[in-house]
This record gives C-alpha cells, structure tokens and sequence, in this order.
C-alpha cells in the first residue's frame, strides 16, 4: 500500500522502540510542565479565527448546545476574542456597551431583536457619530459577574456603559453562584481586594487549580472549549445562528402565597447593606470618566392569583418596592445616572422569565434606553 | 468504538502480543471477541435488545457454519473442538446475564433477560445444532439462509421495517408501541456480519470454502477491530493469519511500532479530524440554515473529507489493533481523493466492501447476462452489471431512495468513465512522452474526480430527495 510506505519502509529495532515511547514520555511531560508553570490559557484565549476568518460574534458565547451552534465557557478572553467588539472602532463609531444578565443577552430572541440589536438598528446619531451598542450580556444572575465582564469590555474603548440590573442579582450570597465568577477567582479577588466589595476572598465556591489542575490534562477542558468555539465559528458564519428559540413555558401569571424572598422578610425588610450597591459603585469607579447609566430593567407584573403580594415568581412586592427604594437612594447619593425602568413593559411582552422581553417587548424597551441614551450623551457633549 | 474502548483493546493487545502463551491465543482470540461484541454493543430502548443482538449474531454464525461445514471421512459430525466452542458461547452468554442480579464493576451488556430465558434460548440453538449435526450441507438450505439474511438485512436498513419491527418487540416486552422507531434497532456490525456471512455461504455454493472449526468461523465473523465497520476480510485470508497465530511474534519491535503508528494516525483522523470537521459538516438540520452559496460549499466540502477522515481513521485504527493480535486485516482506502477518476477512486474507497460487490454482485451477475442465448452487447452488460453494483452498495446503507441514487450517480460515472477511457487509452499512453501534459491532465482528473464524488455525497448525507434538491439549488444560489 504506497500511503503506508512512511511507515512500513523501515526496519524498527526496539532500541528505536524504546526512544520514541521515551522521547514522547518526556516531550509529554515537559510540555505539561511548561503549560502549568507558564499558564497560557489567557494567551490562547486571544488567540481566534472570529473578526478574522468568521464574523465575530453578536453575543458573549454561551449555552451548550450543538443546534445552536454555541457553548458555555469560563475563558474571558476566548469570549470576548469571538465577540464583534474585538474588531477595530471605528472613526464615526459612539460605542456602547450593554451590560446585564438572561435579558440583555436575549434569551429566546433573535440577534436582531435584543436591546443592543434593536438600538443598532435605529442608527441613533449621538453628535456625528452613530451608536454601535455591543452586547455584553451573560445569562446568569450575579452583578459582580457583570462587574467583571466589564472590566474586560472596557479594553474595547467604549464612549458609554449601559448596565442593566434587577434585584434578582444583587443579593451577596448569589454574587459566587456564577460559574463564570467561580472559574475566574484571579479577576474576581482582584476586584474585591481593589474595590473592597462585601465578599469573601476565600470563599469555597471559588475554583482554584494546584498544580495538576494547571497541566494540560489539567486544563483540556477550557482547551477543549476554546477549540469548540473556534469549531463552532464556521457553523456562526455558515447559518447566523447562535440561540435555538425552541418553545417554552410562559412565566407563571398565577402566584404562590409566599412572601419571603432570598431568606428575607417583610420585617426588617431589605437593608443597604443586603444586596451588592458596592458592586455597582465599583463598575462606576471602574469606568471612571466613561458616561455610565444604570437602568433597573423591566419586569413581569403578574395580576393572577396572589398578585396582591407578588409581582412575580421571583419578587413579593415589599421586597421589589425596597429594593427600588434602595436603588433610588443610592443614585442619589452616590450621583449615579439611574433610570427606574421596572414597569415599563406590559406582561403580555414577557417569555418565560419575569426578566426575558418578547421581540416586541424588547423594542419597545429599546426605544425608551435609546432615548435615555440620547439625552444624556447630548447634554453632556 | 469509544476512545475507552479503544484504548481497552490496545492494553489487551499488548498483553496478547507481549505476555500471553502462544498456545492460548487462538482461544484468547475467539474468547475476546465473544465478550467484545456484547461490549460494543450501544445500549438500546427496547428491553434485553442490546444483549440479544450480540447473542443473535452469534446464534445466526453459528448456524452458518452449520450449514457450510465440509463433509469428512467420518460424514459431517460435529468434532469435540467444536462442541467445546458452543459450551464457551453458551457459557459466557449466560454469565452475562449475571449482571442482572449482582453488580459487575466493567459493565459488558446492560439489560440481559433472565438467566433462565437465555437458558431456554441456547437450549433451542444446542438443538438445532444436535439435529444438524449430521447433516451434510446442500445448496437449498444455504440458499436459504442467505435469503434469510438478506431479509433481515432488508428489513434493518428500511426505516419503516425497522420501525415496524421496533414496535413489534416493544409489544412483547411491554413498552410503549407508539415511540417505536427505527434508533431502537442499532444491531451493530450486522452490515458487515451480513456480508462476512454471505460470502462464506456463497463460497461453500461455489467449493471454495476452506474447512473451517467452529471457533476459526465465528472469530472471523466476529472479530472484534472489524466488527463495528469493516474492513471486509475474506475468511481464506483470515484463516491463514489465525492458524499462524501460534508462530505470530508478538514481541517485535517493528511490528509494535507499525500497529501502535497505525492507531495513533487513526485515533488523529477520526477523534481530531474528522470530529472537529463534524461541527460544520453537512447534516439534515445545518443545509437549510446555511446562509450564502459559499456556506453550503464548505459544510459539503467539509462533510467529503469528514467522511474520509473518520473512516478510514476507523479502519487504521481496526488495522492497527488487528496486527496487535496478530491479525493482519485488509487495508480499506489508498488515498481516494488524490485519484484521477472514478474507477480508481472505488478501486481506493472502501475497497473491501468494492471487492465484495465485485465479487458476489458484479461478477455473478455479469457471467448470468454472458451466459444467455440473447446476450445483449458488451457495453449494455457493462452499463447493466455497474449500476445494479453500485446501487447495491448504495442501498447497503439504507434502503432510501437518496441512497439509490448516490449508487446510481456512481454507477453512470463509471459507465462513462469506462466510455471515455475505452476511447482515449492509447492517446493517454501517448502522453508518457509529454510529462508535463501527463501531469497537468492527471491533475484536471483529480479535481474533476473529487467534484464529482463530493456533489454525490449530497445524495448521501441528505435523509431525504427534497433536501438533496434543496442543497443542490444552495450550492448553485437558487436557495437560501
């Protein structure tokens, strides 16, 4: 068989036999060593076939899910390397960048029908630039996740930061829940430490790697990851697809009669120091002279059964009225540029979450941030 | 085969090459591929179908060689090797079915039946065995047995047959009837048990049979690096590297080195090759989501070479561990898209399954229409004996009307090719003196060979006529 000669053309001895089974142990196990010590995942993190062979991204990657042409994963650089804002600002370009959970991502939504979507579409002139709004959403419930990811954006030189936030992420306990917080304990501790949040920097939730976990046995799994997505990119520049909208449950109009939230009641209620406003004091510490708006999102107001004491299945209404309170004293306090959206959208706009905007929904929100947007920019130009 | 079971079968080659007694092996063989089959089994829906499948194929092997056992001195009976043979089948089937009542730590079969229904069944199998046992074998039975097979093999790769058939048997074990479907039958390695079956029966019809023990017939059928996807040995082949099994030098430096190169190189092809360019194949969900004409391009152009990568990555690796055990099975590809037309692209695609078609569907077949009073022209017996052939093994991978196609589609191309090089041979030899004219025609046929083949796997990798048509129109613009 003349494709086989390389190999069956040559006489092997086992003095060759054992060389090579040497060599390769410790080529092998040099190459661990070397990838422990050194920690490349960062660098080969940046390293992407998106913006370059295949269109970057409309969205943070994430789900897992081989119809939908997308996974989750803990690499911050990876993400953001597949995202559109890894490509050069343009000159005419007024870049913003929209922070948030499930509902600025857009679950169940079409690229085009996100917030950021909806904004680019209205080519909103700020001055004589036009606004390019990036999504920089991530679907998990937890500020300081948010608080991360946009340390990193602001690499992308953005001209304004939008964030958007809902009580369901600002409890201290569900900070660490994110397992993308949990699998970057180096930017989160420095974050704590830097901004001296409310947080344990020992918590056990966080992920730390010894020295095996460092190797490349160690670390095929965020390996195997990046490799996926660089995978997944052809099928994103083949179809544009990123989110497989299959049918859903719709959120519950009709409520338990439970009035406890997160482990708190009614009395005492919520306190300041409860939920995590000094994470959101640090994302404006962090964006320092960039513009930054804060906006409470819209959520589903039920009107079924109990919905004398809940708003939703996630909020009874005290807790959701302190926290707006909280929200609203801390603006004032702290100068923040806040924008109380909670009612803005009527419950026949939301999908299957008290968060998550129909395509409607999220254009009619669209609107009112594209406009929030306008004012401030130009009364501040 | 999974990555755990690959590397399974590599530590127990080594131990067979390297530490076992030569007096052991033949047995070792025939044991190890007897428990591997249950092993490699995929869990099914259907209760008990992932352990019965494996003891079926045993059961129907078995019957095979009863059947095509030679006649000896002493007439045809059964030889005490052999009934040691059937002892061993029916004793590790039973202990199979242990891990219904205690846990096994290796789990080799999920769901036997009871102990006491396998006892049943082997009962009836060591029966018919006892009523054959003396009987010599004769054409009508073969017969017989190879319509029976080819029944079944009918009836497997038919969607709404098998669907039928699932249906049947959750009847009887009292499951849901209405989610029966065609994936609750994956009897794995059945396509290529099937052919492995019917070319011994045909050759037994034809006296060219070599006499054959129980377990050298079954260790050929079952032989566990082929039995997921080939290669298609012939049992002459086979029988000769086993009975040299005791004299086989396993502690060989430069045979070590060949095998475990062969599996390294497959285990690249198929687990990093042709997994990664599985991503962005063309499949039945990703040709109408494709967005431009280059797209469609590429998910073909990716899912041709994926299918290159990802079996003949198999058949290295099913080589490589072969030769650990001392068998040396056949290769399957030559470098099928470096070639210059369609008739040796087949003569280095497959090429197993090539000669067997060749030989039990085109040359029979071919000798029927020479044979008659009327014979028609050579051409048409040509153009007759390659579209039945290439629709045959169109067909062998399901009974679709796609799949016919893809055979037809290949048939017409070697039809015209053997037009073509009927009228052009002398002028091509000319070129001998004119290499750089030689070469550059080679390469126009290379890439006009692989265009054609790739356009065919559309036929191939699309489940249905509508959605071939649709990536037809997406690779020429007219769809989105």
């Amino acid at each position: 068989m003349n494709g086989w000669k390389w190999l069956t053309g040559y006489a092997y001895s086992w003095r060759f036999f054992v060389r090579v089974i040497i060599k390769a142990f410790v080529l092998f196990a040099l190459a661990n060593l070397i990838f422990a010590v050194s920690d490349p995942l960062p660098f080969i993190g940046r390293i992407s076939i998106y913006n370059w062979l295949v269109p970057g991204r409309d969205r943070l990657p994430y789900w897992e899910s081989n119809e939908s042409y997308n996974l989750g994963l803990n690499s911050v650089e990876a993400m953001f390397s597949s995202h559109k804002i890894s490509q050069p600002k343009l000159s005419d370009e007024y870049r913003v960048i929209v922070v948030g959970d499930s509902s600025v991502w857009g679950i169940l939504l079409n690229n085009s029908d996100t917030l950021t979507g909806n904004l680019n579409k209205a080519q909103i002139k700020i001055g004589d630039k036009t606004l390019a709004a990036y999504n920089i959403g991530h679907p998990v419930m937890s500020i300081t996740k948010d608080l991360m990811l946009l340390e990193y954006a602001l690499n992308y030189q953005p001209d304004m930061i939008v964030w958007l936030v809902t009580l369901e992420g600002m409890p201290y306990p569900k900070q660490l829940d994110a397992p993308l917080a949990q699998n970057n304990p180096v930017r989160i501790r420095s974050l704590i430490n830097r901004f001296h949040l409310k947080m344990d920097v020992n918590d056990s939730r966080f992920i730390d790697r010894d020295f095996w976990g460092r190797t490349i046995i160690g670390q095929r799994r965020p390996l195997a990851d990046w490799w996926r997505l660089q995978l997944y990119g052809i099928d994103w520049a083949a179809t544009g697809i990123d989110q497989v909208n299959a049918p859903y449950t719709p959120r519950s109009n009709d409520l338990e009669a439970d009035v406890k939230w997160q482990g708190f009641t009614e009395s005492p209620g919520l306190q300041a120091t409860d939920i995590a406003l000094d994470v959101l004091e640090a994302g404006h510490q962090l964006a320092n002279k960039i513009p930054m708006m804060v906006i409470n999102e819209p959520i589903f107001v039920a009107h079924g059964l109990n919905s004398n004491i809940r708003y939703n299945f996630w909020y009874p209404k005290w807790a959701y009225d302190h926290y707006r309170e909280l929200m609203s004293q801390a603006a004032q306090r702290e100068n923040w540029n806040y924008i109380d959206f909670w009612d803005s959208i009527a419950p026949q706009d939301f999908t299957d979450s008290p968060v998550h905007l129909t395509p409607n929904g999220s254009q009619l929100l669209s609107i009112s941030v594209s406009k929030a947007i306008a004012d401030y920019s130009n009364s501040n130009h | 085969m999974e990555p755990s079971q690959i590397a399974a079968f590599i530590v127990a080659g080594l131990i067979f090459s390297l530490v076992l007694p030569t007096r052991w092996r033949k047995w070792t063989l025939f044991i190890g591929s007897v428990i591997a089959i249950y092993w490699l089994q995929p869990t099914l829906n259907i209760r008990w179908l992932d352990y019965s499948l494996p003891t079926a194929t045993l059961g129907v092997s078995i019957f095979c060689w009863l059947v095509t056992r030679h006649s000896t001195e002493n007439g045809s009976r059964i030889i005490r090797e052999d009934w040691i043979t059937v002892t061993v089948v029916i004793a590790i089937a039973l202990l199979l079915t242990i891990s219904r009542y205690i846990e096994i730590p290796i789990e080799l079969t999920s769901r036997p039946p009871e102990t006491w229904q396998v006892a049943v069944c082997l009962l009836v199998l060591t029966g018919i065995i006892f009523v054959l046992r003396n009987r010599d074998s004769n054409n009508t039975l073969i017969s017989i047995t190879i319509l029976f097979i080819i029944g079944l093999f009918i009836v497997l790769k038919t969607d709404p047959l098998t669907t039928g058939l699932s249906r049947f048997l959750r009847g009887q074990t009292r499951q849901e009837t209405t989610l029966g479907g065609a994936i609750d039958i994956q009897w794995l390695g059945f396509s290529y048990v099937a052919f492995r079956l019917i070319h011994t029966l045909r050759d037994r019809q034809n006296g060219l049979l070599p006499e054959l023990s129980l377990h050298e017939y079954l260790t050929y059928v079952i032989f566990f690096p082929a039995y997921a996807a080939g290669p298609i040995d012939r049992i002459e082949r086979f029988s000769s590297d086993y009975q040299a099994l005791a004299d086989f030098k396993g502690r060989d430096a430069h045979h070590l080195t060949v095998a475990l190169t062969r599996i390294g190189v497959g285990l690249i092809k198929k687990f990093f090759i042709a997994d990664g360019l599985a991503y962005f194949s063309l499949n039945a969900t990703n040709f109408s989501q494709a967005n431009s004409v280059g797209a469609m391009w590429i998910l073909l152009y990716s899912y041709a070479i994926r299918l290159y990568f990802d079996f003949s990555g198999y058949s290295d690796i099913a080589i490589g561990i072969g030769m650990l055990f001392g068998i040396q099975l056949p290769e399957n590809f030559d470098l099928p898209y470096l070639k210059n037309n369609i008739t040796t692209f087949w003569q280095s695609w497959h090429m197993t399954l090539s000669n067997w078609v060749r030989s039990y569907v085109y040359s029979p077949l071919s000798r029927n229409l020479l044979r008659r009073k009327n014979k028609p022209s050579n051409t048409i017996i040509i153009l007759i004996c390659t579209l039945t052939t290439m629709i045959v093994i169109g067909l062998w991978h399901g009974v679709t009307i796609p799949f016919a196609i893809w055979g037809l589609w290949h048939g017409i191309g070697l039809f015209i090719h053997k037009l073509w090089s009927d009228q052009t041979r002398s002028w091509y030899r000319g070129l001998k003196q004119r290499p750089l004219q030689r070469r550059m025609w080679y390469g126009a046929g290379v890439v006009l060979t692989f265009q054609f083949v790739l356009l065919g796997w559309v036929w191939f990798a699309m489940p249905d006529m509508t959605s071939a048509l649709h990536v037809f129109s997406g690779l020429i613009g007219l769809t989105r």
